[in-house]
């Protein structure tokens, strides 16, 4: 078996999953649920494959897909912070309307041949041994994929911008005292991630799994969802998970000969993991992790934002 | 807290319907679909025939028995998102009551019931004890047992389960005809009787469980305000862990009613979407048992009537599902900014 083929194709396949996944881990790190993911990825992954098949050029495919996933993220936080609708319900609407807008709207494209992302080969780096070949031999939306771990983890730790990110999601009332507008920004970063969760579909329909077919996303979403929650909210955690995942799948088609039925139950695996997780966090078993490696207590913590999914307003 | 009249919900949801009617005639203009025509096959699908009213009666069963269970978990403030996995592991219990139960049909039926509602029962609770004990938030946990439970549902179709020789996904062996839920010939089609009874007694009994008696009452206050309840001296997590057993009983019925009834085997997609559907039914009926009825008969009608765009205008089927939920998001905003327009009124009222 050649590793750093397998490594290679692993990185690639979870490249989708980690703009999905760092878009909600901004969105919910805000104090905003995106339940729609399943659905807005979806939709997004048809929509860019669309237009990319009509403009000729992938680009733009990629851009339409980015508008679908934002303009959701905004339907999401219009009705909650004005209107002051339940996220939850909102989010889960708009899952099935995507799903179904999906199957109506992009029946007639199923089985055309779309666009793909050419491969770049990163010169000099690519030559490296082992490493250049898992890291650095893949195209656009991979090495996009590293940036936005890497955006993600700075915005949240290195900048002052991420600390009212945090706070906005934290406590939201303390953070309005200091006079951060609460409101505006959370609908900044839901946006923002909606955009990313858009991106990640095209990511899929125009780069990993090329084409459109109403399966092409199926549970992606959903296990977006759970990475977020398993990598407790931490970039470079949810990032692990992401990749964790990109393992399975390739595992899972590995061994599909071998073990006939592995290929449908290792992708239910993010699930339990999941739910472990949350048991986890509850009984404090990171924290006392934590203790005993204070150097990597700020990976292990890991708390859910605390204003999560709650309407903020100014008394 | 203003009071909400008949009116002011009514005005608002009946416009937002008609609303989101009009947008979807606009989608259907756009593609190149006559609106009328649309709307003409959809009732011709669903209830063209005794044998299509049937199968409507038939597939709005688990669908109204799924909504009846979630109108008991939202009371008590639950997001019940695991009622998919509730339906899929009532289906699995319904399925091995089936396979093993001797005796005539009376018996087997019986026992497939109540398996199939143990077996929700006991899902969901898990969903309540990973919440009430474990800290797990249900929507987190009940997505989580979704997957879970649709994956032993394919482990068993393909695995234990298989049919004689081949394993395939398709699902089981036929079931024996003594498991099979029984209908009743009427005008020529087999009326699913006991099911559509099932159905209603089930919203009738949810409606006066929350509006007459203590339990009721008790959810309700843990759903409004855990905090008051508390002060009460009612235990939130008792009560958290009632509705989930009366939710999740009520889902396992559905996944029966769907496995001995419809497919008359177990599928990986036992389920049918009827929980995630159940969520929009109630969302549109105010959370409340009194509308469920009729609102998922009308989601039935356009689903089953849909499938008839398919064939007759070559429109795909999931134009079924973007009417129903733009309708359901149109309510929705529709009674939210009907809401607010009162709240505001209220401020306004309140200040010299």
């Amino acid at each position: 078996m050649d590793w750093s083929a397998t490594l290679n194709s692993v990185i690639a396949a979870a490249a989708p999953l980690v703009f999905a996944t760092m878009g909600e881990t901004i969105s919910e790190k805000s104090g905003v649920i995106n339940l729609s993911l399943e659905g807005s990825m979806r939709l997004a992954a048809m929509v860019g494959f669309v237009v990319a098949f009509w403009v000729g050029h992938a680009l733009a495919g990629f851009g339409a897909a980015i508008a679908v996933g934002a303009v959701i993220a905004a339907i999401i936080v219009f009705g909650n912070i004005r209107l002051k609708i339940n996220q939850i319900a909102i989010g889960f609407v708009l899952f099935l309307l995507a799903v179904a807008l999906a199957s109506f709207l992009g029946d007639s494209f199923v089985g055309e041949r779309g666009l793909r992302v050419p491969p770049l080969p990163i010169p000099v780096l690519s030559d490296i041994p082992f490493f250049g070949k898992v890291l650095f031999d893949h195209d656009l939306v991979v090495y996009g994929s590293f940036l936005a771990i890497f955006v993600t983890w700075y915005l949240f730790y290195r900048t002052r911008a991420g600390l009212s990110l945090q706070g906005i999601g934290e406590r939201p009332e303390g953070a309005f005292a200091r006079g951060i507008p609460v409101n505006k920004l959370r609908a900044l970063y839901a946006i923002i991630g909606g955009a990313m969760v858009g991106l990640s579909g095209a990511a899929y329909s125009l780069d990993i799994k090329l084409g459109w077919r109403e399966t092409l996303t199926l549970n992606l979403g959903w296990i977006a969802l759970a990475i977020v929650i398993f990598g407790g909210w931490h970039p470079v955690r949810v990032a692990m998970g992401c990749y964790l995942f990109g393992i399975l799948q390739v595992a899972a088609f590995e061994l599909q000969s071998v073990f006939p039925g592995v290929a449908q139950v290792l992708p239910i695996a993010p699930f339990p993991l999941m739910i472990l997780a949350l048991v986890m966090i509850y009984a404090g078993w990171f924290a006392r992790l934590g203790d005993r490696w204070p150097k990597a207590r700020g990976w292990l913590i890991s708390e859910p934002p605390g204003a999560i999914g709650t309407i903020f307003e100014r008394e | 807290m203003t009071t909400r009249t008949w009116g002011s919900v009514a005005v608002p949801t009946v416009a937002s319907v008609g609303a989101a009617f009009a947008l979807s005639a606009l989608l259907l203009w756009l593609v190149g679909a006559p609106p009328l025509e649309a709307a003409k096959l959809i009732l011709q699908g669903a209830f063209g025939s005794a044998d299509k009213t049937a199968n409507t009666l038939l597939a709005w069963t688990p669908l109204v028995l799924a909504s009846a269970g979630l109108v008991v978990t939202f009371a008590a403030g639950m997001w019940n998102i695991g009622v998919e996995g509730q339906i899929i592991m009532g289906a699995i219990f319904a399925t091995f009551a089936a396979r093993e139960i001797p005796g005539p049909a009376w018996v087997v039926v019986t026992a497939t019931l109540i398996a199939g509602a143990i077996g929700g029962a006991l899902w969901a609770l898990l969903v309540g004890l990973l919440r009430t004990k474990g800290n797990v938030n249900e929507i987190f946990g009940g997505l989580g047992l979704d997957f879970v439970a649709f994956g032993l549902a394919t482990y068993l179709i393909i695995g234990p389960w298989s049919r004689q020789g081949i394993a395939s996904t398709s699902g089981t062996d036929i079931f024996r005809e003594e498991a099979w839920l029984p209908t009743i010939t009427l005008f020529g089609a087999s009326m699913p009787v006991l099911a559509v009874a099932m159905a209603i007694a089930a919203t009738v009994v949810v409606y006066y469980l929350l509006r007459g008696t203590r339990l009721g009452l008790r959810l309700k206050t843990v759903g409004k305000s855990p905090r008051s309840a508390y002060l009460l001296g009612i235990p939130n997590d008792a009560y958290i862990l009632y509705a989930f057993a009366i939710g999740g009983a009520l889902a396992g019925i559905a996944g029966t009613v769907q496995a001995t009834g419809f497919h008359h085997k177990l599928v990986p997609a036992v389920s049918g979407n009827y929980g995630f559907l159940g969520i929009l039914v109630v969302l549109l009926a105010g959370f409340s048992a009194k509308w469920i009825d009729p609102i998922a008969l009308f989601f039935i009608a356009v689903a089953a009537g849909s499938t008839q765009l398919d064939l007759r205008l070559d429109l795909d089927s999931a134009f079924g599902d973007v009417l129903l939920t733009v309708t359901v998001l149109f309510v929705l905003f529709g009674t939210a900014i009907a809401a607010q327009k009162r709240r505001r009124r209220a401020t306004m009222g309140a200040e010299p």
